[in-house]
This record gives C-alpha cells, sequence and structure tokens, in this order.
C-alpha cells in the first residue's frame, strides 16, 4: 500500500493535469476567447429569404466577427423573415444605414450576416433595424435564372413558355 | 408450452426488476450516508488514486492512438472531397462529443470497474464485510461509497485528459507527419468547435457516465455470490452491462443535447 | 440476568427452504457452549441471526435482555460492541497489517490516544500469543496465526459475549491445541460468554460446558459433553460418535444396484 503522502500527490497531480486540459480545450480548441458573457445590443432586419442562416450564425463585419444570431421568425403581416442579432456592445458606431447582406463562407459553407457600413452620423442601437437588406442567393434560383438568360439571348423573339422557373 | 415461455420471461423481468430495486437501495443508502468529512477524506482520496491516477496510463495511450487513428482516416476521405482543411474540426468535434467520453468510459469499465467488483466481490466472500459490520462499523459508509464517489469524480477528469491526448495525435499525425498547415489546423478548429456545446456536453456525458459505470461495478460487487465462479462471473457482468449502458445513454444524451436540451 | 443470549422458538427460511423450525437455546452467562451439527444445518446463519445481520421468521432472540430484531440501528450498533464475532474464513482486512486490524476497533469507537491504542493492541496480541507478529500483513499469516490475530480484534473491546464460527476447521493438531486452550483460557480470564459452532465433535466437547446438538432445523439433543456422550437418539449418537451409516444413511438415494446393472447390460 503506498503511503499517504505518494496518493495525495498523485491525485493532486491528476487534478491539475485534468485542469490543465480543461483550459487547454477551452481555449485552444474550441476558441473561447473569454469566460464572461460580453456585452450584446439586438439589431433587427428583415429578409425575403434567409437562405441557410441559423441561429448562432455569426454576424461580420469586413470578415470579422461582430456578433451573432440570436433569433429568427416570420412576421405574419409582411410575411419577411426578421432576423434579430445580438452585436457586440464596443461595435457601437455602426452607422444605421448599413446594409445587411446574407453570404455564404467559401463555396459550400454555413451562412452568416455580413454587415457593410455606409455614412451616416447616427448609429445602430439597441432595437434599431437594417433597412437595406439583401436575400440569401439560392443556387437553384441563380441557375434558373442563369438558363432563362440563356435561353433569352438564343432565342430572342421565341416563346419562353417552355422554361419554366421555380 | 407457450406459457411456459411467457412465465419465464416474466420471472425475468422481475428478477431484473429486483435488481435494479437493489441498486436503488444501496445507492440511496450510499448517498444518505456520506462518508465523514474529515475522517472519510483519506479514504476517498485513495479510491480517486486507485481508480483514477492508475487509469491514466491507459487512458492516454488510448486517446494518443485514436487521434492519430482519425487523423489518418479523416485526412484519406476529407482528401477526396478537397475538404482536408476540415480535419481540425472533424477530429477535435468527434473527439469532445463523442468518442472522448464513451470510450473513456467504456475503458474505465473495463479496468476500473472490474477491479472494484473484484476486490468488493473479494471483500465479502472473505467475510471482511461482515466483520466490519459486526464491528458496528457501516461497510457502506466506509468501504463502499468512497469507492462510488471515487468514480464519480475521476471519470470526468479522465475524460478531459483523453480529448486532449486524442487532439494531440491527430495534430502529430496531420501537422507532424502530414505536413498540414499548422495555422489552418487549429484556426478552423476554434471556428467550429463551440465551448459550451460541444466540450461543455461531452463533460456532461462523462459526468453521467461515472455515475452509472461505477454503481454497476459497486452493485454487482457488493451482491455477487461468495464463491470463486460467483466473482468471475459478477466482474463479467460489470464490464458488459456498463459497456451496454454507456453506448444506451450515450444515444438518449445525444438526441436530447442535439435537441437542444 | 443468569442468561446472556434467549433463542425462543426461532424459524428462519432462506429461498423458501426452511432452515430452523423452532430452536430454543439459552446460553448461561460466563459459560463456553457449543452448538454442533452436521454440515449445512446453518449454524453460521444463527450467529448471523443471533448478531442481528438477518431477521427470524418467526420466534425471538434475546442478548443482554434486548431483543436483537427490534433495536434500531444505533441501539443495534451499540449492542455489538459487546459482541465479538470470529468468522470461518478469518475476516482480517487484507489492506492493513496485523497492528492496524486489532487496532481498527479501538479507533473506531474509542478516542483513546495513540500510545493508549498502542499498548492495548500489544496487549490483546499478547494474550494469543502473536505480540512479534504485528507488523505482518494478513496474507503473510498461516491460517491458525490468522485466527488468532481475528480473536484479538474481537476481544479488543472487551466484549461480554464471543461467538466462534468453526474456529477448528482445517487446522493442524498443534494449531488446533493453541486454538482449543485459547477460548477456554479467555473465557476464564475476561469473564466472557463464549458460543462456539462447530463440527469437531472431540476438541469442542473438551472445553465446553454445555452443548446444542442441532440437525433438520430443530435441537436434537442438548446437556453437558458427559451426558450428551451416553443418552441420546440414534441421530445423535451417529453425529457425535462420526458413525458413517445410520440415520444418515451412507447411500445417496438410487434405485437397487442390480436393477441397474441388469438396465445397463440388457
Amino acid at each position: 500500500m503506498l503511503s499517504q503522502r505518494t496518493i495525495e500527490i498523485g491525485v493532486g497531480l491528476f487534478l491539475l493535469t485534468a485542469f490543465a486540459a480543461l483550459l487547454i480545450l477551452a481555449f485552444r480548441v474550441s476558441g473561447l476567447t473569454s469566460f464572461f458573457d460580453t456585452k450584446t445590443y439586438q439589431v433587427t432586419a428583415a429578409f425575403d429569404d434567409i437562405g441557410q442562416l441559423k441561429i448562432r450564425s455569426a454576424v461580420k463585419i469586413d470578415g470579422v466577427n461582430v456578433g451573432e444570431v440570436s433569433s429568427i421568425h416570420l412576421d405574419t403581416t409582411t410575411f419577411k423573415a426578421i432576423v434579430t442579432m445580438n452585436i457586440n456592445q464596443k461595435m457601437n458606431q455602426i452607422p444605421d444605414d448599413s446594409s445587411a447582406a446574407i453570404l455564404t463562407a467559401g463555396l459550400l459553407g454555413d451562412n452568416y450576416i455580413a454587415l457593410t457600413p455606409m455614412y451616416s452620423q447616427t448609429f445602430l442601437e439597441n432595437g434599431s433595424e437594417i433597412t437595406d437588406t439583401h436575400s440569401a442567393m439560392i443556387l437553384e434560383k441563380l441557375i434558373g435564372q442563369f438558363i432563362f438568360n440563356i435561353n433569352k439571348a438564343a432565342h430572342p423573339s421565341s416563346d419562353q413558355k417552355s422554361v419554366t422557373s421555380h | 408450452m407457450m406459457f411456459e415461455r411467457t412465465a419465464s420471461i416474466g420471472r425475468l423481468g422481475l428478477v431484473i426488476v429486483r435488481d435494479w430495486g437493489k441498486s436503488g437501495q444501496l445507492l440511496f443508502r450510499i448517498l444518505f450516508r456520506l462518508p465523514k468529512p474529515f475522517r472519510g477524506f483519506p479514504a476517498l482520496l485513495q479510491q480517486i488514486f486507485a481508480e483514477g491516477v492508475l487509469s491514466l496510463s491507459i487512458i492516454v495511450v488510448s486517446g494518443l492512438f485514436i487521434g492519430m487513428v482519425l487523423a489518418l482516416q479523416g485526412h484519406h476521405t476529407l482528401a477526396k472531397f478537397g475538404a482536408s482543411m476540415e480535419l481540425g474540426p472533424l477530429v477535435a468535434l468527434s473527439v469532445l462529443r463523442e468518442l472522448g467520453p464513451v470510450v473513456t468510459a467504456i475503458l474505465f469499465a473495463g479496468r476500473a470497474g472490474s477491479a472494484l467488483t473484484a476486490e468488493i466481490g473479494l471483500m465479502k466472500a472473505t467475510a471482511q464485510l461482515s466483520s466490519m459490520e459486526m464491528m458496528a462499523v457501516d461497510p457502506i459508509q466506509r468501504i463502499i461509497s468512497p469507492r462510488l464517489w471515487g468514480g464519480f469524480v475521476s471519470l470526468p477528469l479522465l475524460t478531459l485528459i483523453f480529448n486532449v491526448t486524442a487532439i494531440y495525435g491527430a495534430w502529430l499525425v496531420g501537422v507532424q507527419w502530414l505536413g498540414f498547415d499548422p495555422g489552418t489546423f487549429w484556426s478552423n478548429m476554434q471556428s467550429s468547435v463551440e465551448f459550451r456545446l460541444d466540450v461543455v456536453n461531452g463533460i456532461i456525458k462523462s459526468v453521467v457516465f461515472g455515475f452509472v459505470v461505477t454503481l454497476i461495478a459497486v452493485h454487482q460487487g457488493y451482491f455477487s455470490e461468495s464463491t470463486s465462479s460467483g466473482i468471475a462471473n459478477a466482474t463479467t457482468r460489470t464490464v458488459v452491462y456498463s459497456s451496454l449502458a454507456v453506448l444506451g445513454l450515450d444515444f438518449v444524451l445525444t438526441a436530447m443535447m442535439i435537441g437542444g436540451w | 440476568m443468569n442468561h446472556l443470549v434467549e433463542i425462543e422458538k426461532l424459524h428462519f427460511s432462506r429461498n423458501g427452504r426452511p432452515i430452523f423450525s423452532g430452536i430454543d437455546i439459552v446460553i448461561p452467562c460466563g459459560k463456553v457452549v457449543a452448538i454442533m451439527g452436521p454440515s449445512g444445518t446453518g449454524k453460521t446463519t444463527l450467529l448471523r441471526l443471533i448478531g442481528g445481520q438477518l431477521r427470524p421468521s418467526a420466534g425471538k432472540i434475546i442478548v443482554a435482555d434486548k431483543n436483537v430484531h427490534r433495536l434500531n440501528q444505533t441501539e443495534l450498533y451499540r449492542l455489538r460492541h459487546k459482541m465479538g464475532m470470529l468468522f470461518q474464513t478469518g475476516g482480517l482486512f487484507t489492506h492493513l497489517d496485523v497492528f492496524e486490524n486489532v487496532a481498527f476497533p479501538l479507533r473506531e469507537h474509542t478516542q483513546l490516544t495513540e500510545s493508549m491504542i498502542h499498548s492495548i493492541v500489544l496487549l490483546k496480541l499478547n494474550m494469543v500469543g502473536l505480540r512479534g507478529a504485528i507488523h505482518l500483513m494478513p496474507g503473510e499469516l498461516s491460517g491458525g496465526m490468522a485466527r488468532r490475530v481475528a480473536m484479538a480484534r474481537a476481544i479488543a473491546l472487551d466484549p461480554e459475549l464471543i461467538l466462534y464460527d468453526e474456529p477448528f476447521s482445517g487446522q493442524d493438531p498443534i494449531s488446533m491445541g493453541v486454538l482449543v486452550r485459547l477460548i477456554r483460557i479467555l473465557n476464564e480470564a475476561l469473564g466472557l460468554t463464549s458460543i462456539i459452532v462447530s463440527h469437531d465433535v472431540q476438541e469442542t466437547l473438551s472445553i465446553a460446558d454445555y452443548v446444542y446438538v442441532i440437525s433438520g432445523g430443530k435441537v436434537i439433543g442438548q446437556g453437558t459433553p458427559k451426558t450428551i456422550m451416553e443418552d441420546g437418539s440414534d441421530e445423535l449418537k451417529q453425529f457425535l460418535q462420526g458413525l458413517p451409516d445410520g440415520p444418515v444413511p451412507f447411500h445417496y438415494p438410487a434405485p437397487a444396484i442390480a436393477d441397474e446393472l441388469i438396465q445397463r447390460n440388457a
């Protein structure tokens, strides 16, 4: 039977190693930058089509993360998708005429919201709405559009009934 | 003939329910007779050592190899889709969400769980538990309880160490051997892995598994038949039941977690 | 009280099989009483019933004027302080050495200082002749030595009653002699009451003051060693004299051998 001292040292090292492992997992593996919830303010935007945008999708300016999507719901009067975003409190100088577009990260990646700042002197604050929105580009619509245009260019005056778009 | 079959199924069902009842009673007694805080502490430490620290070698080696194999296989398949940059996320997510908690729990059941069952079974067979009881010392508080808590504490810690070792193994194969760019490896991983969703959920799983595996091990030892074949069977049952329980609970927990708790 | 233990109309079954069907036994204070019987009659079970580890299905057991099975946990544990028990398999804690094994009940139930515990342990071990073995581990002891250490542990708290479960089984003649002598000496020197459960007729009868013989769940004979050898039923005689055939038959029930042989060769 090992002495009590050895056992205590062993268990102590075990606990320290496990704690170190936790820290590595937190900061190196999962990119947690801080433990504390950064303060955020909420901004909404209405889109015609959100594509694959999900809750927790990123909100970026010039490719840099400034917040995330907190909720998405359908407005039953205008039938547009209302997206609510939590933006980092530190980014409190975003002009309120900025535009929001839903882009895709890479070719097949996830969707995210890209904010493009404009020129207004007043800024977005809690509860503001972004009015200049661009919906996600749906691949099928693009292809349909492309085929339609090709046909139009090839047969300028013939019947377009044979082309169906979805 | 049909009645015979139905009756034996019914009997089996009753036996299983009675077993679970005994387990529940045992758990109840353990939880409500906590080891005395200062007197019982050395015993608890001893058990954490015996179950946790002594399991480190198998956990670390397994973690390393599993991480290495994941990276190898992952790269082999991802390369076909030109998605090699997703190797980091592939390994990290697989390990943190599933392989870490499940494999660690099964290895723990095989190494520490079976040792627990055999030890308790043997103490029962050589009348050590009985003589303790006759000396007015509660064997549940003194022997069983520290072993149970030792398991609860050890398994999540072992899982954390397994996770890190596996990811390190993947890094060894991916970056050192296959020549990946370490920057891409780590940054893609960081952007895909969510602390709360992946790391914490994995830890929650390992806590649940620790509870279940140790309880099964202790139950099998405590209720084992006091013969050599009895103890051998009990040890086998610990490993089999624990493994099945871990896999089953993993499915249930994963379903709950994906559904958003 | 002049009876330390009184067992009245005890009934006990295990898995549907009746083990005891009405046992009446009294153990007078200060005496060595033997409870004997063929293997499997539940003698160990009787000790566990007395100690409160098992509950009877009917009847009662009274130890030191207390009904054992009516006590709550705390009272039962207090009663157990007055009892020492020696198990057939020794029951020493394999992870502790001899000294720690004997010191265990002292550490648990008393607030004595280390030096006092040290002295008491040495004294108890001295009584059983194993003072020199204090640093050995149970795995290093012979069977007889382990039994003696267990005895020292059983008397550590100076109990009133001591229960021996098959103390002589599997011992060589010398250890046997030592144990026999020790049981008697301890009983006298410490004012104990001893109950020996055994099927070693010769050894047990040499030190017992009174004997009960149990078979088939009932007491089939009782008396002092002298009286019990003389009168008694056939069953009793067969057991006490070790006769191979009698009420307990030599042959396990089977059809007549002539028939069996004919059947095979037919």
